[in-house]
């Protein structure tokens, strides 16, 4: 038998996956193919906003090999409006977003028409023969002109580009005071900007449609499998029992693909009017322009404090560029991040107001953090400006302000019950890692010296709600699903373990992790377990992996599914012992009779006499199978204090990360290499966000940073070496302890390189930089400063 | 993305792929390393009918000793140009310079030919040919021409090769007992010079007795900073001299304005950079 003593969980196992992924011998959607197989090719718009007077494919169906080509108005009262499963507001304004644009362009890259061809080249070359007259039209692009009145409209129809407003209150709450009526001895204002980013998963978009004969198959390189086959189902009229959605190995997603994409439907029309299989995989180039974009917001705030360092209030007003139409959840990301711009502190009054608003780009909808990283820059910015302003050291301003661990569970102003954390413990042990004092004293010698590389620090106390998410909730925010997930295990008659699980990793990890909890929940061996996910055949209900919630719901689920299981074979081993259940405990992977320890069966033993099914307890089903599905019923509070120390070159702006300390609580960890690999990604796209990385459209609504060479998310070689190390204070809300992992260096990260940026040029009179921090930029900051008085400090 | 259908050849001599691109005409290209021209022919921005691909071309490779100078073959790749111990001895500015193109696998594709012909003003390579000033060997139908760096560099991606001509390779004179430089400034480490300035200096004692110095990316090609090279020309080898020489380096300069960074930005970054690698260069 291979039952171990050893815990498989918190062992920093090798990840079972990687060999496949990174050698990519594996199924990725592009590398899959059925008989009869067309491809598909899309053209898109060079316009922002256009009319469309009048498409004409007929020239590119007479290219060799075209087997169909349409363009929107070909399927216009077919093809229906994707959808948009957030409207978080009663009275949004949420117009229409054909698959194909019809007669109007709204955003540069917008699908027109498509060729289908019996390979890809022949593909791409006939796209050249479709003629498109468009009548061009001015964008509308800049936030704040969108909202003026008169503005040029992204949807005329509409007669607004102001899709929503929502407000929270915690005066209205009931959660806190109102923001006008608490002390303000000191009062800041400030603007920072969320600059647009694009989602850079490594495997570009990807989908196949096989129509069968009536019942489809679909892959696509999607987060989504699940979500995706019931939108398929309410947008084509197919019965959802004859939709089948395979996402097969899928290279990353950062939430770039959380969404039902015109492209998937679109495949979809093709292969249903040709009656044929179709694939379409995007270029890079496509990728950029046309899958969503993330963040894209104007945030103020205006925080009152005492001159003790107590924060007593905190208002924040966004912006947020919806693009040319509502995402999947592109309205919700905003609000994704409203529960949390109070961060980790106590504030007594809390007020947000989010403006939704359309403007003629790519749609936004959910980055890596979503909404959360956004929070906890402007907190984590305007903390340290608070420091400066009282003349307190960052960290002590922050320390009188947060949550003490003694406080826990603790409700915030924004209404969140915050279970367990320890901001104390994590940020002592990262100033420790940092060697915070020493460089504090080098900053002052180089400060007193003059010399040309300044040294600066920054700080981020940051916390995220993960676990997305508890259904009540959703519900109550006027999102169309749940957020409740499932697992199903069963035990194979040879005591291997089969895991179906319903969210769909792409890149996580999920194998590994949850093989490790089987493996110690049932006493077998990480290897005998294997886990199944992505195909809606084999798992048929699940919500899918994005917020951080994966392990946190996801995990839970399988816990419970597996406690079935034992509970089951507890009777089966009983009976076979001839004891009460009661007799046995459950250890060294073995039930055994208390006191006889040599008198044992295993999980397996008790698999093999169910299968066998001869001598069964009397009423027990001859079954080790289990399912379990889980709604949390609060989310799940991940914290911790990164700490970045910079190197800036006043003569070129030139940024160099010095040292990066990253310590997390993610509570209970089940795979500590898994933990670290995905706080390093995520400290990388923070960082990218903060140094390199920018969305940029032209006057004329191009996107101009169209590759890899003008949008620049960095190489190995860009970034720092990031210590890691982390306290552990487990979720108090549900058996496992764990409280994720996925997006918390992605949200800490950011406003710790730009509070370093900025606490490095303070002597020159910089309170602020755009992002991303270039060195033109930074060289522009220090000279904007030293050629005029500092204004507008209020 | 996929490239629009085109011809392709890859003939085994200078002579073969000078005839190939002859029959070819305006539409034919000569493929080097590919680092460059692949990417635009995915983009569908260039569609040649015809790429005559020269990696068949066994004498285009590799570094020679002829007497005082050094004669790299035009298809020799930048890691073969960074790693050569002829060049790091001879000619280490131009070891250094290839060492900072792109990552790993550009640098193993990519060709020191094949760079200096594309005339990208943001490549390093041609500033390292104008510092050393190299000689070109050019092949042609008529036979084979030479030309200076200085007359073969002619425009934003134009250079004195007709559309007939293959460029064979590089002649460098040996600049034993010169210091040497390349200051890159770029916003991610794989990416191309924002500015680069490429000095070259030989000193005695302590005064610099000659310096060269030359840009990458202030105009449509690498530019001689003849302004700087005066003023070093007899200066004290030390920083504050150095720096104030380099004050002028971006006299007669004409960088862009793009989205990487303002012609303002540009040249700012010219008169810093140009001080520091002077600086090193005069081991300062």
């Amino acid at each position: 038998m291979t039952a171990t003593d050893e815990r498989e969980v918190g062992a920093a196992r090798r990840r079972k996956e990687d060999a496949r992924l990174i050698t990519g011998r594996t199924r990725w959607t592009d590398n899959l193919t059925v008989p009869g197989l067309l491809h598909m090719a899309i053209l898109r718009s060079p316009f922002a906003s256009a009319r469309i007077v009048s498409v004409d494919t007929s020239a590119a169906l007479s290219r060799p090999n075209v087997v169909a080509a349409f363009s929107g108005a070909d399927v216009a009262d077919v093809q229906g409006s994707l959808p948009c499963a957030w409207p978080v507001t009663e009275d949004i304004v949420h117009p229409d977003r054909p698959p194909l644009a019809v007669d109007v362009i709204r955003h540069h890259g917008e699908a027109v028409a498509v060729v289908v061809a019996r390979d890809r080249a022949s593909a791409m070359d006939a796209l050249e023969a479709i003629e498109v007259d468009y009548e061009p039209l001015t964008p509308v692009l800049d936030l704040e002109e969108a909202l003026a009145e008169g503005s040029t409209l992204v949807h005329p129809d509409k007669g607004t580009n102001l899709s929503y407003t929502w407000v929270f209150d915690s005066a209205a709450a009931g959660t806190g005071a109102d923001v006008g009526a608490v002390d303000a001895e000191v009062v800041l204002e400030r603007r920072y900007v969320q600059q647009r980013l694009i989602p850079a998963f490594m495997e570009p978009r990807s989908v196949i449609v096989d129509p069968g004969a009536g019942d489809y198959t679909i892959w696509s390189s999607t987060q989504i499998p699940h979500i995706l086959r019931v939108f398929y189902a309410l947008l084509t009229g197919t019965p959802e029992h004859k939709i089948r959605v395979i996402a097969p190995d899928v290279g990353g997603g950062f939430g770039g693909k959380l969404h039902v994409t015109p492209e998937e439907l679109i495949t979809f029309m093709a292969a249903r009017r040709i009656g044929r299989p179709v694939k379409y995989t995007e270029t890079r180039s496509e990728t950029m322009l046309a899958g969503h974009h993330g963040r894209d917001m104007i945030q103020d705030v205006r925080l009152t404090a005492r001159r003790d360092g107590t924060v007593t209030g905190i208002s924040v007003k966004l912006i947020a560029n919806m693009g040319a139409y509502l995402g999947l959840v592109g309205p919700g990301t905003p609000i994704l991040g409203a529960f949390m711009y109070n961060g980790i502190y106590k504030f007594a009054a809390y007020r947000f107001e989010c403006t939704g608003v359309f403007t003629n780009t790519t749609l936004t909808d959910p980055y890596r953090g979503a909404g959360r990283p956004e929070a906890t820059y402007l907190i984590e910015r305007v903390m340290d400006e608070l420091a400066v302003e009282l003349g307190l050291d960052p960290i002590e301003v922050r320390r009188r302000n947060w949550i003490k661990k003694e406080e826990f569970p603790f409700t915030t102003v924004a209404g969140l019950v915050y279970d367990s954390g320890d901001y104390d413990a994590a940020t002592d042990k990262a100033l420790a890692l940092l060697g915070y004092d020493e460089l504090r004293k080098e900053q002052e010698l180089r400060r007193a010296s003059g010399d040309p590389v300044q040294l600066g620090i920054g700080t981020s106390t940051y916390t995220e709600m993960c676990g997305l998410a508890p259904s009540r909730i959703l519900g109550a925010l006027r999102y169309a699903a749940g957020g409740w997930e499932t697992a199903s295990v069963r035990v194979l008659p040879t005591g291997k373990v089969e895991v179906v699980t319903g969210v769909s990793p792409h890149g996580q990890g999920h194998e590994t992790a949850w093989s490790q909890i089987v493996a110690d929940e049932l006493g077998v061996a990480f290897d005998d377990v294997e886990v199944l996910h992505g195909d809606t055949r084999t798992s048929h209900k699940g919500l899918d992996t994005y917020g951080s919630r994966s392990l946190a719901v996801g995990g839970i689920a399988l816990v419970e599914a597996c406690r079935k299981v034992r509970d089951k074979a507890r009777t089966v081993a009983a009976h076979m012992l001839e004891c009460s259940p009661d007799d046995l405990e459950f250890t060294g992977g073995a039930f055994r009779v208390r006191g006889t320890p040599d008198a044992a069966k295993t999980v397996a033993d008790a698999a093999f006499a169910v299968f066998a099914a001869h001598d069964l307890p009397d009423g027990i089903e001859p079954t080790l199978d289990a399912d379990a599905t889980f709604d949390p019923e609060t989310f799940s509070f991940p914290h911790g204090t990164h700490l970045c120390a910079v190197e800036v070159d006043t003569q070129t702006g030139h940024v160099a990360i010095r040292k990066y300390v990253a310590v997390d609580d993610v509570g209970k960890v089940i795979n500590p290499t898994i933990v670290e690999g995905q706080v390093h990604g995520g400290v990388a796209q923070g960082i990218a966000q903060a140094l390199h990385e920018e969305a940029v459209y032209d006057e004329s609504g191009t996107l101009v940073t169209g590759s890899f060479v003008e949008y620049t998310p960095p190489a190995a070689a860009d970034l720092p070496d990031i210590v890691t190390d982390r306290t552990e204070t487990p979720a108090t809300t549900h058996p496992l302890g764990v409280k994720g992992v996925g997006e918390a260096g992605t949200i800490a990260s950011t406003p710790a390189v730009v509070n370093a940026i900025v606490d490095a040029l303070r002597p020159y009179g910089v309170r602020d930089v755009p992002m991303p921090c270039t060195p033109e930029r930074v060289w522009r900051a220090i000279r904007a400063v030293g050629t005029e008085t500092e204004g507008g400090r209020s | 993305m996929i490239p629009v259908a085109f011809d392709y050849l890859r003939p085994a001599s200078v002579d073969e792929a000078v005839a190939a691109l002859a029959d070819g005409g305006e539409d034919a290209k000569v493929l080097a390393g590919g680092q460059s021209l692949i990417p635009v022919l995915r983009l569908r921005l260039s569609a040649p009918s015809l790429l005559v691909d020269l990696g068949g071309v066994a004498q285009l490779r590799g570094v020679r000793e002829e007497g005082d100078a050094l004669s790299i073959g035009a298809m020799t790749t930048h890691d073969e140009v960074a790693s050569s111990p002829l060049v790091r001895r001879h000619a280490p500015l131009l070891a250094a310079m290839a060492a900072t193109i792109g990552d790993r696998q550009v640098r193993h594709r990519g060709t020191l030919g094949g760079s200096l012909s594309h005339a990208d003003p943001a490549a390093d390579m041609p500033a390292a040919a104008a510092a050393l000033e190299a000689r070109y060997v050019l092949a042609g139908p008529s036979g084979r021409r030479v030309v200076s760096a200085a007359d073969f560099a002619v425009d934003l991606f134009t250079t004195a090769l007709a559309d007939d001509e293959v460029l064979v390779e590089i002649q460098v004179p040996k600049m034993d007992g010169w210091g040497s430089h390349y200051e890159k400034f770029h916003r991610m480490v794989q990416a191309w010079a924002i500015v680069g300035v490429a000095a070259m200096v030989r000193r005695t004692d302590g005064v610099i007795e000659s310096a060269r110095v030359t840009l990458t990316n202030m105009g449509p090609t690498a530019l001689r900073a003849t302004a700087v090279e005066q003023a070093l020309a007899g200066c004290a080898a030390d920083r504050a001299a150095i720096e104030e020489a380099c004050s002028v380096a971006a006299e007669g300069t004409s960088p862009i304005d793009d989205l990487t960074a303002s012609a303002e930005y540009r040249r700012h970054l010219a008169r810093v950079l140009a001080g520091r690698a002077v600086a090193a260069a005069a081991g300062v």
